[in-house]
């Protein structure tokens, strides 16, 4: 048995502190709850208005224009047909919808942090930890604040999306900006590149292959959320499979999850193909 | 030597001291003790110890030493990729080292360029972007960068090659990109870190009757760091020896060959003398 003298816990004052946190700063969270809603919505209620025969079509231009080949565009569109046909076609939409949200919003945070973490390893020092606290703590442990911060629905499903996925994103920037060859970085200093020029002319292009394959990580990782978010509300495939496991359909809940499946294929052959290099594309 | 009546870049006393305790291993180094004490007692690396030389203006200045003699970090200095520990640089009679880094940056644009061992080409940009990277990074209009690029492409041999990127090209086409991008820029001053190093001997002979060829019209201020003496006393118009980050020996290249100043350089001059 530990000896009872040295125990301690922090739970009290955690607690204290979030009750702090919702009784001062309630309204602030009220207002960024709201109009990140509102963004959602928004989306949610263009994607569901467009006809599916028009999405279609656009998936099909997008994988054709990041692939360059008939036979994955083909399947990409087949794909996403077949999920349409098992009437699920309104949940994938509200499911896309959460998800480009959620990694809009992993890449806003995501490439600036890895971009000033490639050029402090003080930073680096400080944030890498953090990353992985971020990665292994139980989504639910901060569920119940963020759910005490910004209700039931949407936005929390948001917020607890973009802490899961957005760091391979910080990771990966940073990891592809710091491969740069160091003779370049060099040679471009010589010729006296200001720090815009080294960024936008030579850092961020040499390393987008890195940055698309953790904007490819972040959705996929959004994707593996979307159960979790179904727990606390928010529409979508997710809800599918949960209302299938509790009700022990598990027809219903295997079509849902592949739904989802077939979902994270698509977005996964499209931000790949993105990630290599344009010009040994053409070649 | 007539060339050598303007000095274009002139370096005094200057020491490079790598390390956390650079302050202590620089007392260290000035009380004469040597490269091998000073990293036992401080744990710093002694990069240049003590130099000052003075390279005239339209001069072919040989910089030459074995690897770990301090050349490469040496010339790093004249455009401040490097800064030194202490001690002064002079370019055209202006304190280098004074510049903030708005004038360093302005600096490194017109004036001085630079040729990398291992090429540094961006690979994401073909031959004629890379070309033109120093005219475009100070500013200059499209047009101007284009017609500037082609003219040093063709100069250098490589039309029709314009449009290929850095990984379809040879090693010794990729130096010759290496070289138009620094003479496009159209610098008083190029430095050569160990240009022609990585190639191999046939290319190599070429591209110094090319260098040379170039200087006869362009009379460049050019800087060129070698391992090499066939190279220095081929292209030279006076070498300095360097060992262990000190100044051995300066001198044209008949001076080299016929007074060697110690033993480390007539070792160099024999093994020169055998393989002839």
């Amino acid at each position: 048995m530990f000896p009872d003298n040295l125990t301690f816990s922090i739970a009290d004052w955690v607690n204290g502190w979030v009750d702090a946190l919702v009784t001062n700063y309630g309204d602030v969270f009220r207002h960024i709850s709201d109009t990140l809603l509102w963004a959602i919505v928004s989306l949610e209620g263009a994607l569901r208005a467009t006809p599916w025969w028009l999405m279609l079509g656009v998936v099909a231009l997008i994988a054709w224009h990041a692939t360059r080949r008939i036979l994955p565009t083909l399947v990409i569109t087949g794909l996403l047909f077949l999920v349409g046909a098992v009437g699920l076609w309104d949940k994938l939409m509200q499911t896309l919808a959460l998800m480009l949200v959620a990694t809009l919003i992993s890449v806003l945070v995501g490439i600036p942090l890895g971009i000033l973490s490639a050029r402090s390893n003080r930073l680096r020092a400080v944030l890498m930890p953090l990353l992985d606290i971020m990665q292994t703590m139980p989504s639910f442990v901060y569920l119940i604040p963020v759910l005490m911060l910004f209700g039931l629905g949407k936005v929390p499903a948001i917020f607890a999306t973009v802490i899961y996925a957005a760091p391979p994103l910080i990771r990966l920037t940073d990891l592809g900006i710091r491969q740069v060859d160091g003779e370049v970085m060099e040679a471009i200093n010589a010729f006296g590149a200001n720090r815009w020029q080294q960024l936008f002319g030579v850092q961020l292009p040499l390393a987008l292959p890195s940055i698309m394959a953790g904007i490819n990580q972040t959705t996929m990782m959004a994707l593996s959320m979307v159960v979790i978010a179904s727990m606390i509300g928010a529409r979508g495939l997710g809800e599918d499979v949960l209302v299938g496991i509790q009700t022990l359909n598990v027809g219903r809940g295997l079509e849902a999850g592949l739904a989802i499946v077939i979902l994270a294929v698509v977005i996964d052959r499209i931000t790949q193909a993105y990630g290599r290099p344009r010009h040994e594309v053409s070649k | 030597m007539s060339t050598q009546a303007i000095s274009k870049i002139e370096v005094k006393n200057v020491f490079k001291i790598f390390g956390d305790r650079a302050d202590e291993a620089l007392q260290l180094i000035r009380n004469q003790q040597s490269k091998e004490q000073v990293l036992s007692q401080t744990g710093c690396v002694v990069g240049v110890n003590d130099l000052s030389l003075s390279i005239g203006s339209g001069e072919i200045f040989v910089i030459m030493g074995l690897s770990g003699s301090g050349k490469s970090t040496l010339v790093r200095h004249f455009n401040r990729l490097i800064d030194p520990t202490s001690g002064q640089i002079l370019v055209d009679g202006e304190d280098i080292l004074k510049y903030d880094m708005e004038a360093l940056r302005e600096f490194r644009r017109r004036k001085i360029s630079m040729v990398f061992q291992s090429f540094g080409l961006l690979p994401h940009r073909n031959v004629l972007d890379n070309v033109a990277y120093g005219l475009k990074v100070r500013g200059e209009s499209k047009q101007l960068c284009a017609e500037r690029a082609m003219q040093w492409i063709e100069t250098v041999g490589l039309k029709g090659y314009e449009k290929k990127y850095p990984h379809q090209l040879s090693g010794g086409m990729r130096q010759r990109v290496g070289l138009a991008r620094a003479l496009a820029a159209d610098t008083d001053i190029i430095l050569m870190d160990e240009a022609f190093s990585a190639l191999d001997p046939l290319i190599r002979a070429e591209m110094q009757d090319q260098l040379l060829e170039l200087q006869k019209t362009l009379h460049k201020t050019i800087v060129f760091i070698t391992h090499d003496l066939d190279e220095a006393v081929r292209i030279g118009n006076r070498i300095a020896i360097l060992k262990d980050g000190r100044l051995i020996q300066v001198g044209t290249p008949q001076q080299i060959l016929h007074n060697p100043a110690d033993e480390y350089v007539d070792r160099f001059v024999q093994r020169r003398a055998i393989a002839v």
